[in-house]
Formats: C-alpha cells, structure tokens, sequence
C-alpha cells in the first residue's frame, strides 16, 4: 500500500507502476460495461477517452472498514481472473486502510487507520463492509475496545463520502435477518451527516463500487441516487427487466425443477423462486468473476434478491415472488384483435354486378310497361 | 265457395297460428350446473402475463404455433382464440387512467351453453363434469356454434380442407387420468385455478369479502348468460377485458322458448298437415262434383 | 290435375345462354379451388363472420325467393283458385331449382360435407332443439317433394314419345303420382312453414349480439309472411320475364292479383314489425341513422314502394308489377341479409364483405339454375299461355 506519498493523478501513478496503457484501457472498458449511463466518467463514446478522463483523476484514499461481515465484499473486489487487475486496483485506488490485505495488525493497524486517516484528512473515501450491531449499546462488535459504532462515527466523520459496500453496509443484510439478534443495521442509520452512498448485494459487483469511487475523484460527487441511495446507474432496473432469460418468462418457459429438460435448455426460473421481478440490481448485464453468465441465474441457479432489505434472507428462495404491478411488455395481444379489412376489389365488382342487375331491371320494366301500352 | 273462403281463411289463421307465433305459456326452465362440475377460477390480480398456460396448453392439446401477426413468422405469439390456439392471454392497457389488466381467453363452459343448443348432431355437448366437449365425427362444419357463442370462442378451422371446429375442451382427455387441464398446472401464480364449480365459486367468494378495495365486487360467470363455469374475479371493470354481456338470461332460452313453443310434441306440424290434406281432399271432391254436374 | 302446358321449343343455345352456362362453368371452376385451398383462402369468411354470402344469399334469401311454389299452391290448393293452376308449374320449377341451388351452396359452405348424410339418417344423435337441424331436415325433405312434384310434369312429356322403357315408366308412375299428389303437395306446404319460420328462428340463437331492430321472438314469423309475400312477388318477376323472352302473352290479370297479395302482406309485415318494434321499447332506434337504421329504413321502403306505385298506377302495368315485384323480392333480400349478417354484431375488430371468389360462385350458381330453367320451360310442358301474335 502507498503511504505517506503525495497525491497524485491516477495516470501518473500507473506510469510509475509501469502498468500497460491497454490493461488500463482494458478497464475503462470494464468500468463502462458496469456503468452504461447515469455516470459522468463514463459518459463518452470510447474505452480510451474514459480512460483519458479517468487518468486525470487524483487517486482516491480509500479507507475500508469492516463491521459484520463475511469479507464477501473484500473478495469480489479480490476475485479477478486477470493477475494483471489486481496490480492495477492498487494505482487506481489507494487502499490506505484495509484489515484483511494489509500487512499490519494489532496496534500496527491502529496506527495505519490512524495515520490514514490524518494524512487525508477530509478527502478519503470510507468504504464499509458489514453490518453495525446496536443492541446492547453496539458490545456485540469490538474492535481494540472500542465498538462498531463509535468507530464508524469516528472515522466517517473526518471522510469526504461514505459508501456502503454490500447488504450488510446498505441494510443490515444476514446478521439482521429474522430475529437479529444483535440489533444489526446498515450504515445510514448511524452516519447521518454524510452522503452515503449504498451498493447493496451479496456480494455486489465489485466494478459498481469502483465506478463510484472513481465518480468521486473525479467530479467530487456521488453518482445520482434513488430513494434508498442507491445508485440509479445500477440499481434503477430490475433482475427482471435485463433478464437474458425474460424472452422465455414471457412465454411461458419455466423450468419446473433443477436438472429437467427445461432447466437444461435455460428457461426462466421464475417457478424455481427466482426474485428478479422483484430486485434492484445490476447482476443480470454485469456478471461477476469476469467471466461471462459468472452470476445466480446465468448458472442457473435463481436469484435470491439479495440486495432487498424486504426478499433476501426473508421470503425463502424458493418461494415465487409475488408481482402485484407487472409491467407488461410493449407488444402484446391486445382485448380486441384488429382483423383484416374489406377488400375494395369485392366491394367494387358486388357494386358493379349489384347495379348492372338492378339498371337492367328498371330497364326491363320500363320496356315492359311501355310495351303494354302499345298493346 | 262463399263458405268455403271463410272457415279456410279461419282454419288457416288458426294454423299459422300454432306454428309461428311463440307460446309464452311454457317458458324453458333456468338451467343450473351439475353436480359434480368443475370449472376455472381466474384472478387477474395474480396473473403476470407469462402466458406459460398458452404454451402448456398447445403442447396438451397438440396445437400448432400461431406465428403470423407480431410473431412475425417466427415466434409463437396467438393474438386471439383461433384454429391453432386454445387458449390465450390479452392485455386491457387504459395509460391515461393508469390501470392494466391482463386477461385469460378460453371456452366458458356455460352451464346453458349457446353452442349446444345450435349443435344439430350434438357434436358440442355438455359431457362429464359439465365439461363442454366436441365430438368431430358428428360435426359438418355448418359452424352455427359461432353464431350462437357469446364469448366468441368456437374457431374454426380455415386453413385446412377439411374444416373442425377447435376449442378449448378444459383437457377432458387429461381429467380421466386424474389430471388437471394444463394451464391450471402450470400457472406459477396460482392465477388459474382449477377445481370443483361449488369450490371455485366460495372461493371466488372469499376473495371478494376479504379483499373488497382490490376487486371489483362481481363475479364474471356466476349469473351471467345462465351462468358459466368458468368464472372471473378483476380488478377493473369487466367490460374493460371485453366481456360484453350482463344480461342474466341465457342465451339458448329465448330461441328455444320459441322453438318448443311452436314444435311441442311436434302436435302443431302434424295438425297443420291434417288440416291442409283435408282442405285440398275437400276441394277436389267438390271440384270433381261440379265437373259431373256439367 | 293434368294442365294445357306445352314445351316452349325453339333454339336452346343462344348467345345469352352462351353467357349463362359460361358463367355457370366459371363458378364450378372456383366451386373446385375452393375445395382444393380450403374455406379460409377463398372466402373472406371468419370466426367473428362465419355464415357470409353464401348462407345470406343462396341459402335464406334463395330459398325464400323460390316459395314460389309453395305460395301458389296455397292459392290454387288451398283458397281453391283454379284459375291460378298455368302457374303452378313454373312455380315449382323455380322452387325446385331454386332449393338444389340452396342445398349445393350448403354442401359448397360446410367444412365438412361428406358428414352431411348423418344428418337425416342418425336420428339418435338429433338434437331436437337446434333450428338449424330443423332447417336442415325440412330442406333436405322438401327438394325431394318438390322434385316428386314437378316429376309429372317432366314424365308427361315421355307418356306417348321417346324411348319405349320410358314411356312404359311414365305410364306406369304417373296415375300413382296423381293419386298421392294431395299429400305430396300438401307436405310442399306444411314443409316450406317449417322451414322458413325457422330459418328465421336460427337467428334468434345469436343472442345478444343481435342488433335489436331484427331480434324479436316474431323472427320466424317475420319470416314466414316476407317469403310468402316474396314467393308471389318472384312469380310476377318470373312470368313476366318469361313472357318476354319466350315471346308469349303475359298473365298480366292473374300476376295482379299475385302482387296484390304480395303488397298486402308486405304492408302486414312492416305493420307487425313496427308494433313489435313499440312493444318491446325499442321504437327510437329508428330514428338513429347509423348503418342499422339505414338498413332499416331502406328495408322498409322497399317493402312499402310497390304499394305507392299500384296505388299510383291505376291501371295493370306489366312494367309496374315487374318493378314493384322486384321491390318486394329486393326488400325480402335486404331483411334477410340484414338479420343474417348486417344485424349481427360479432364484437370490435370484425369484417365481412364477400370475397370475390364468393361472389363468382354465386352468381355462376345462379346463371346455371337460370340455364337450367330455360333447358326445362323449352323441352318440357312447363309454361302455358299462347304465344304473343308474330312480333
């Protein structure tokens, strides 16, 4: 990790690492495929000119902490197919404080989240992984003595942004489920005079979370959010929306049990209990792993609404998801079925038949009747 | 032949009389659901549209894909009942009152159907579990069943030379192994409901009673037409998804009131017959007479 | 019942009968494509529309436009007007052809014709409400009366000429038909009252999706008095054109009476129509002019026209009848589309108009039961009257 060193441009910082310019146009592209539009560094038309932009960026000072978690969300961030990605998170961003990849521990970490926080006072990004306990006045998480929430209040207090990295951070995620036992809540609920912005998912795509991140350094704000702060770049739509099993699900192809001929042909798992219908996220165009169909449903497994507060870990997964305003597709069959037309050639020669017999009635009987007044 | 004119003129208006003008004396008795029917419920509350009831119900029945309208020659995509579709899904879409609806199309099973009572050799008949069947050996193809459905459901089978009628049958060939029809089965919403007619109709019940804001309060089928088995709960209006009719009468009743009025017994005929035999015996008796006497 | 009717002779293949039996050949041609592309490519018929030009035209309006003889042997029969009896052949021809003509175009319509024989034979499987089986039955059993009745007419020409065996069948046919001929005929009466009231009936089992103006129980009477009056209105048609073509004095005096009685129950007919229209409530529809209240209208005048022109016309014009036949036979037409097809309203989204294919096999149908009648009138003591003097 980098320390003590002058901030510098992101660009200036992969020049000294000697990082190939094609890895890091390599990953502008990435950070366009998880963030199409909504987000200004990656509104451009091309992988080079994010990355131009990208470049001009002072790196950020991230400082990452860990509440309740399982370290899922570190791991996404961790788990790339590509050694070369990994090298070059650490010049995009600079991880001041990180409990599970830094060297340091017990009161050598103290003393990094310490000096981290000093030597960037006011301009750190604070990412947060895990759920805060609060019952019992937080003693279910201690770290050095002191508990989850002063830590968190602490350290968001002297950040620029705080983004809530995973369910957890968003929402209380697994720890809050059912009875929560130990009063976990998401990060919003204690910092309250910052913008927080949440990612929620279990875990979320790491690319999500480094697009944020980079739309910080870059303009100094956070993406636009909806109203459970999340970002609308990624979590405006529904699974179901972006499904690329939708076209079956609209018509009518369920697999009806793991392992049958339609699970193994890719049919929808809407029967399976899938929750797309029901959940916001990015998952279903922005696949995990960077691998591509890397996701629940791509495997064929349904998804589980993990970034909903009121679906994961609380309507079973294989309960079917109650939609109560499906939107219905743009195209579909419609109460009355215009039909086709009449045919003006029918019409046209029934008029002319229809006329010629009936002029040539009114002939005859003219005839006729003239005819009898000869006689 | 003064004589002659009168009591013909009286006996013939007597007989018009008999054979055309409907009795109102014995009206048809209102038809009521047997006892062991079954039926459909359909809830368009539940219904997401997934049209996997069309698909199961084309595999079922051995239907042929429908592709011409949107499916543009090459998805499956009916638009309406027609000789390859048994079944199909429409959506109600009214965006400036903000309200949607889709809306499941098959045969109604009337407890009084129009059908069977147009059908001249019984091909349509209301069979087992007042399930309406049809029997193509006895079926000309005369289609007097279209005319007669109010629900527009018997299709007919245009395309081919030889021309069937083709409706949905409620999967009678899958009810005598035990089975449900198949659009019941497979609807992963629960939105068509197969089930005994009694069952179906307190259950339709209940829903209104514990939700009265969510439906609207009637249930599509219960009086209308005589009566249907398979019956609707909405949350729009019913007109709105094309059911047109609410008169309670069914649609046989007026026709066949007329039809028994004047060929009860078939007394009527067989009267008129009599009376002109005897008239024109009577004439040409005369006629000979007066011949002789010239 | 012998009659002094005589073959018309003269030269059979003119250049108009030319034209007729070309157009009759061009119909059986389509008659065939039709079987052999189906009912769906060579009409414009449809599930919303699934009776069409067919059904309205050959079967219900040319069934009623061949009462001829049913209403003729009313009058001659039954109100014992012998001096009608010159008409009672032609009469029944017409019927005769005009009924074939029916039953072909239903056996061109079905989807299925082959299964037509069960109809009459599986009395088991009968459904005694259907009127159309009603209809069915009693067609099926009046052609063949009429057939049997017109059967006199056809073997009195080989009584005393042609092959021996014939005559020899003639002779020996002939006195038991004039035997039977009482309950023959009156069977060719009781039969069309059946039928035709029920043709009307059928109609009713559309429902609600009959238009009100046309959907009242009184349908099969309604029926009944429109092709009587339409039978003697086709009788004057047909006499009149006869006379003409075939070069013979009109019955002008006899047709007449005919048209009168035609007149006079189209009048009833518009009378009861407008009363039922009051008693059920449904009177200020006629005053909407929409595509129903025209056909009404237009319905109406056609059957109240030829009462104006006789009333107009103090004298008996050949002209006038033949015009104010035409009427009645057009304002019959029109009610009888109109309860068929016009009044019926299938639901948003639905046509008909007949295809041309349709119309080719009408009206070549139609030309061959022309052709025919004139093959018939010239070879066989059909028409009586003398011939017009030398024109």
């Amino acid at each position: 990790m980098q320390r003590h060193h002058p901030v510098r441009t992101i660009h200036d910082s992969l020049k000294a690492s000697g990082v190939s310019r094609r890895d890091f146009v390599t990953f502008c592209g990435k950070l366009m495929v998880a963030a199409p539009f909504g987000l200004s560094i990656t509104s451009f038309l091309s992988p080079e000119a994010v990355a131009q932009e990208v470049g001009k960026a002072r790196k950020p000072s991230v400082i990452w902490l860990h509440m309740q978690d399982c370290t899922g969300c570190t791991e996404t961030l961790l788990r790339t197919s590509q050694p070369d990605l990994a090298s070059l998170l650490f010049d995009v961003i600079s991880l001041d404080y990180h409990e599970t990849v830094m060297a340091a521990s017990g009161k050598d970490a103290e003393l990094a989240l310490h000096d981290a926080m000093t030597a960037n006072d006011g301009k750190y990004v604070l990412v947060v992984e895990g759920s805060i306990p609060t019952k019992d006045n937080g003693a279910y998480l201690k770290i050095a003595g002191r508990n989850g929430i002063d830590m968190l209040t602490e350290v968001a207090a002297r950040s620029a942004a705080v983004i809530a990295m995973g369910s957890c951070a968003s929402w209380g995620g697994i720890p809050s489920s059912n009875v929560n036992p130990t009063g976990a809540t998401g990060v919003d609920s204690i910092v309250k005079n910052k913008p927080v912005v949440n990612l929620p998912g279990c875990p979320p795509n790491p690319y999500v979370l480094l697009a944020t991140i980079l739309e910080y350094a870059s303009t100094g704000k956070p993406p636009k959010l909806d109203a459970k702060g999340r970002p609308l770049f990624a979590y405006d739509r529904t699974i179901h929306e972006h499904c690329p099993r939708r076209a079956h699900f609209d018509a009518g192809r369920f697999a009806a049990q793991f392992g049958d001929d339609g699970h193994r042909s890719g049919w929808c798992l809407y029967k399976l209990g899938c929750k797309g219908p029901i959940t916001h996220a990015p998952c279903s165009t922005r696949h995990f792993n960077e691998v591509v169909d890397a996701w629940p449903i791509g495997i064929g497994h349904p998804c589980v609404g993990c970034t909903e507060k009121e679906t994961a870990f609380t309507i079973p997964i294989h309960t079917t998801a109650s939609i109560t305003r499906p939107t219905p597709p743009d195209q579909y069959p419609t109460i009355v079925t215009e039909r086709e037309g009449i045919s003006p050639l029918a019409t046209a020669t029934a008029g002319l038949v229809g006329g010629a017999l009936i002029g040539a009635g009114v002939m005859f009987a003219r005839s006729a009747g003239s005819q009898s007044s000869e006689e | 032949m003064e004589t002659d004119r009168r009591s013909l003129f009286k006996t013939l208006a007597v007989a018009a009389t008999l054979t055309v003008i409907p009795t109102t004396a014995q009206a048809r008795e209102r038809r009521i659901a047997p006892t062991d029917a079954v039926g459909l419920l359909y809830d368009t509350t539940r219904c997401i549209g997934c049209k996997a009831c069309v698909v199961a119900c084309k595999e079922a029945n051995g239907l042929t894909a429908d592709v011409d309208g949107y499916g543009g020659g090459l998805y499956d995509a009916p638009e309406s009942l027609n000789e390859y579709t048994k079944t199909v899904i429409q959506l109600y879409r009214d965006d400036s009152a903000g309200e949607y609806s889709f809306v499941k199309k098959q045969c109604m099973h009337c407890v009084d159907p129009a059908c069977v009572g147009a059908c001249m050799l019984g091909a349509l008949n209301k069979g087992a579990f007042g399930v309406v069947g049809y029997d193509s050996s006895k079926c000309v193809g005369c289609r007097y069943c279209e005319v007669a459905c109010p629900f527009n459901v018997p299709t007919f089978q245009w395309s081919k030379r030889s021309s069937k009628i083709v409706k949905c049958e409620l999967c009678r060939h899958r009810l005598v192994e035990g089975k449900e029809p198949a659009c019941s089965e497979v609807c992963p919403r629960g939105a068509v409901r197969f089930g005994r007619y009694d069952d179906l109709l307190a259950d339709a019940r209940a829903r209104l009673a514990a939700e009265p804001d969510r439906y609207v309060q009637r249930i599509y089928g219960e009086r209308e037409l005589g009566g249907t088995q398979v019956l609707y709960v909405s949350h729009v209006p019913f007109e709105n998804l094309g059911f047109r009719f609410d008169d309670e009468q069914s649609v046989p009743h007026t026709q066949q009131t007329v039809q028994h009025g004047v060929y009860q017994g078939f007394v009527a005929p067989l009267a008129l017959y009599g009376i002109l035999g005897a008239v024109m015996f009577r004439n040409r008796r005369a006629r000979k007479t007066d011949e002789e006497t010239q | 019942m012998s009659s002094d009717a005589v073959p018309v002779g003269g030269t059979l293949l003119t250049r108009g009968y030319k034209a007729l039996l070309a157009l009759g050949v061009v119909g059986i041609v389509v008659i065939l494509w039709r079987f052999a592309v189906g009912l769906g490519t060579s009409t414009a018929l449809s599930d919303g529309y699934p009776l069409g030009l067919w059904i309205a035209l050959d079967v219900v309006t040319g069934t009623a436009l061949a009462c001829g003889g049913y209403a003729v042997a009313l009058l001659v029969y039954i109100f014992n007007r012998g001096k009608y009896h010159p008409l009672v052949r032609p009469a029944i021809l017409t019927s005769a052809l005009g009924y074939t003509m029916a039953g072909a175009s239903v056996a061109i319509d079905l989807g299925r014709p082959w299964i037509m024989w069960k109809i009459p034979l599986y009395f088991w499987s009968w459904n005694l409400n259907s009127a159309l089986l009603e209809v069915a039955l009693c067609i099926m059993a009046y052609v063949t009366v009429l057939w049997i009745e017109l059967a006199p007419a056809l073997l009195s020409r080989y009584e005393h000429t042609g092959p021996q065996r014939v005559q020899r069948l003639a002779r020996r046919i002939l006195p038991i038909l004039d035997r039977a001929l009482i309950w023959i005929i009156a069977l060719g009466m009781l039969l069309p009252t059946m039928h035709q009231s029920s043709l009307g009936s059928m109609m009713l089992l559309a429902g609600p999706r009959l238009h009100p103006l046309w959907n009242t129980p009184f349908l099969p009477l309604f029926f009944l008095m429109t092709c009587l009056a339409m039978g003697y209105a086709m009788v004057v048609f047909e006499s009149t054109l006869s006379s003409s073509a075939f070069r013979r004095r009109g019955e002008t005096s006899m047709l007449l009476i005919l048209q009168r009685v035609a007149v006079g129950l189209g009048a009833a007919f518009v009378i009861f129509r407008f009363a039922d229209l009051a008693y059920r409530g449904r009177l200020p529809m006629i005053a909407t002019l929409d595509l129903f209240g025209i056909m009404f209208w237009l319905e109406t005048i056609l059957w109240l026209l030829p009462a104006a022109m006789m009333l107009i016309a103090r004298t008996a014009n050949p002209g006038v009848l033949f015009a104010g036949a035409m009427s009645v036979a057009l304002g019959g037409a029109f009610y009888r589309f109109d309860t068929f097809l016009v009044a019926f309203q299938p639901g948003a989204g639905w046509h008909y108009f007949p295809s041309v294919p349709e119309m080719v096999v009408s009206i070549g149908l139609i030309a061959l039961e022309i052709a025919l009648y004139i093959a018939v009138v010239r070879r066989f003591p059909i028409l009586a009257g003398k011939a017009s003097p030398a024109h």
